[in-house]
């Protein structure tokens, strides 16, 4: 009697997502591979088809070091031509190949401002021919955001906005509502101990502050290895024994 | 002259007839450092210069090699190109520089790349042509661009010569102590008018963009070309757009009969008050589809300022290349990669073709020179960068000098204080020693930079260098700059 009321809101989660969805076939999702993780999106995986925000922590704001990163791990693993609209260009294309995202992918834009960033976001989006489209922006307002989410789910394909503010200060326009399905915050935090001096995996902190039909969670991850893959640090995960390494890895 | 040519440091003169009187008409800058200058008599330069290379002008060769030379600089450059005889082009820029990525960087190809081919030129650009004509010729060195509104200040200083009056009023201005054009354009003008007749006052309002002054483009014979008259002059954007779209079709259908593809399209408003609005859209392929087209014109319709109305529009192709019919994917197995060339071109329309491009590897150990810029459509360079060492997100475009405690010589800093604040280090890599490429340059033959990856208490990692081997200051000058941020 136990999954009875699990099966009835299963087939009421499934009338809604097609009423949510309205004329869009569903677009499916992309999982991080992570059970940790996955477990806590609706379907298993971020969806496609849809706007997801990531922003740096602390310093992160600034230089959305980790945050880039991070998405860049989410890319790498979409089939297909990547567009990344910046305002900065400094985004080292080295650090994007070490986490799977193969440098004849991406197509950079380097737009004079963050509006010009948006229109060109949007145009990537709708576009349709793309694995995912990446825009660095800082402001980004709800009718922006909406139609950002709109034209990714006319053709499917994953946008996400990488929020970069130019001050400090301005980051707490991170609070203001957007129309994005997940909204992340990646902070750095200190590597994985090694037995020897020196720099060990780095690890992050990564806040799943808004999910759109889920709630909030937080975990504490490795940074993406050579595919783009997270994984759980194996003094946290408490499955380590399973894994040779070291570390658990679910096969993406 | 080819390989027959004289080489450049030989005096060497041109001679034409003014009259029944032989004079110079040019000489390169070696006759000119001899005292020889256009107008002089040809039997004095020769008096005055033995072993003095001399041929006969021929102004319809020079006419017709400026008529070339525009051509390819409306190729290139605009779709409003005029040849201004003698020795000039004139280059309606507006709604083209944004493809070669703004003014200043327009005029600095153009420059580099005439001067691959033999030719010293000078540049500038203004707000009128008499302007941009003057400071082309009086302040460009070898290019000049004049801020929006500033052109007034900018030609005040330049001697009245720059006003391309005929030689002899010049000579009867400056008789009457009229050195400047500022000084000219101080006076009043019915006595100036009086003495010298409308010539000066017509050149100073030209030259101050008081006055307004066609240029006639060149058109190319072999063109593609598509136009359309209106007999009541036309001004909603709508109705433009939808013209647009009628030329982009006729358009393409001669481009079809041809078998090209359409790399760059010029559209040519023809305003009832004689001015040109030109439009110029570029394409990353050959492209005939019409759909493809009318969205990339239409995009740029609001750039167009009708005036009191277009009286004729011109669509033409100035550089098309051959686009053959090619089966679509025919493999069972795999679906066809989709095509991204026509959100290129939208966008390279939009930012400019500069500013949207794929990143690739560079064989060079120094990480700023370790990536270079492909064009979004180039072939894959199939491998990427070494994967051995760590190496950041983020690169600073120059990397900032920090304050730092730290052993030398092959320790990481304790601590470091950058932008203002002081990280404590407690975890550290390094160092990967990266030499100079002695082949580059001699300044760098024994430069030496040893990186290191810090982490700080909060987990934050940073690409720290410092410039030199810790030990010999020939190797650098032993301080420390953060290049990086990691994610």
């Amino acid at each position: 009697m136990a999954s009875r009321p699990q099966a009835v809101l299963d087939a009421l989660r499934i009338r809604i997502r097609a009423i949510e969805a309205g004329t869009h076939p569903p677009h499916g999702v992309l999982p991080f591979g992570l059970r940790e993780l996955d477990a806590r999106l609706p379907q298993g995986g971020l969806a496609l088809g849809a706007l997801h925000e990531i922003a740096g922590g602390g310093d992160g704001a600034v230089d959305g070091a980790a945050a880039a990163l991070f998405a860049a791990g989410i890319v790498a693993r979409r089939p297909g031509s990547v567009l990344w609209c910046v305002t900065r260009p400094d985004l080292f294309a080295p650090a994007l190949d070490r986490v799977g995202l193969d440098p004849d992918r991406v197509i950079y834009v380097e737009a004079g401002d963050e509006k010009t960033v948006l229109a060109c976001f949007e145009e990537g989006l709708r576009h349709g021919g793309l694995g995912a489209v990446v825009g660095e922006v800082g402001r980004l307002p709800m009718i922006a955001s909406r139609r950002l989410q709109l034209a990714a789910e006319a053709t499917g394909t994953i946008g996400i906005a990488v929020r970069r503010w130019r001050r400090a200060g301005e980051a707490s326009g991170f609070g203001q509502p957007t129309a994005a399905a997940t909204r992340w915050r990646i902070s750095a935090l200190p590597s994985a101990p090694l037995p020897v001096p020196g720099i060990g995996q780095a690890r992050w902190f990564v806040e799943m502050i808004r999910c759109r039909a889920a709630g909030s969670a937080e975990f504490i991850v490795e940074a993406c290895d050579e595919a783009g893959r997270l994984a759980l640090p194996a003094d946290l995960a408490d499955r380590s024994a399973a894994s040779p390494d070291g570390r658990y890895r679910a096969s993406a | 002259m080819g390989a027959t040519a004289p080489p450049p440091e030989a005096p060497l003169i041109l001679i034409g007839r003014d009259g029944r009187r032989r004079i110079v008409r040019a000489a390169n800058a070696a006759a000119r450092q001899l005292g020889l200058h256009p107008g002089l008599a040809a039997s004095q330069a020769h008096a005055l210069v033995p072993g003095l290379i001399a041929h006969e002008a021929d102004a319809v060769a020079d006419d017709a090699a400026l008529d070339r030379l525009a051509l390819w600089a409306l190729r290139h450059y605009s779709p409003v190109v005029a040849a201004d005889a003698p020795d000039g082009l004139v280059i309606d820029a507006s709604g083209a520089a944004h493809l070669k990525g703004g003014e200043a960087a327009m005029l600095t190809d153009m420059v580099a790349r005439l001067a691959v081919a033999g030719i010293g030129a000078q540049a500038a650009m203004a707000g009128s042509y008499g302007a941009a004509h003057a400071l082309a010729r009086y302040r460009a060195r070898p290019t000049f661009v004049v801020a929006n509104g500033a052109t007034a200040a900018a030609i005040t200083d330049l001697p009245v010569a720059a006003l391309r009056l005929a030689p002899d009023l010049v000579a009867g201005l400056t008789r009457l102590g009229f050195d400047r054009i500022g000084e000219l354009e101080a006076q009043s003008r019915a006595p100036l008018a009086l003495r010298f007749g409308p010539e000066p006052g017509r050149r100073l309002d030209q030259a101050f963009g008081r006055g307004f002054e066609p240029i006639t483009p060149v058109l190319a014979p072999e063109l593609v070309r598509a136009g359309r008259s209106f007999p009541e002059p036309i001004g909603a954007a709508e109705t433009i757009a939808r013209q647009i779209g009628l030329l982009v079709i006729e358009l393409c259908a001669q481009l079809e009969a041809r078998g090209l593809g359409a790399r760059r399209l010029d559209l040519l408003c023809h305003r009832v008050d004689g001015r040109i609005e030109a439009v110029r859209i570029g394409t990353a392929k050959p492209v005939r589809d019409v759909k493809h087209l009318t969205r990339l014109l239409g995009d740029r319709v609001e750039t167009i300022a009708p005036g009191f109305g277009i009286e004729r529009i011109t669509l033409s192709a100035p550089l098309a290349e051959p686009l053959e019919y090619r089966p679509a994917a025919t493999s069972l197995g795999e679906a066809a990669t989709p095509d991204v060339a026509g959100l290129i071109d939208t966008l390279a329309n939009r930012v400019g073709a500069g500013r949207l491009y794929r990143l690739g590897p560079v064989e060079s150990d120094v990480p700023e020179r370790s990536v270079r810029k492909l064009a979004p459509l180039a072939e894959p360079t199939r491998g990427g960068w070494p994967s051995c060492w760590p190496r950041p997100t983020r690169l600073l475009s120059r990397p900032e000098p920090i304050e730092t405690l730290a052993l030398l010589p092959d320790h990481a800093p304790a601590q470091f204080i950058w932008r203002g604040i002081r990280r404590r280090v407690v975890r550290a890599d390094g160092p990967e020693r990266i030499y100079g490429e002695w082949g580059r340059c001699d300044a760098e033959i024994r430069a030496v930079r040893d990186y290191f990856q810090v982490e700080d208490e909060a987990g934050a990692r940073f690409w720290l260098f410092r410039a030199g081997d810790g030990e010999d200051t020939a190797t650098g000058s032993q301080r420390w700059f953060l290049h990086g941020i990691f994610g």
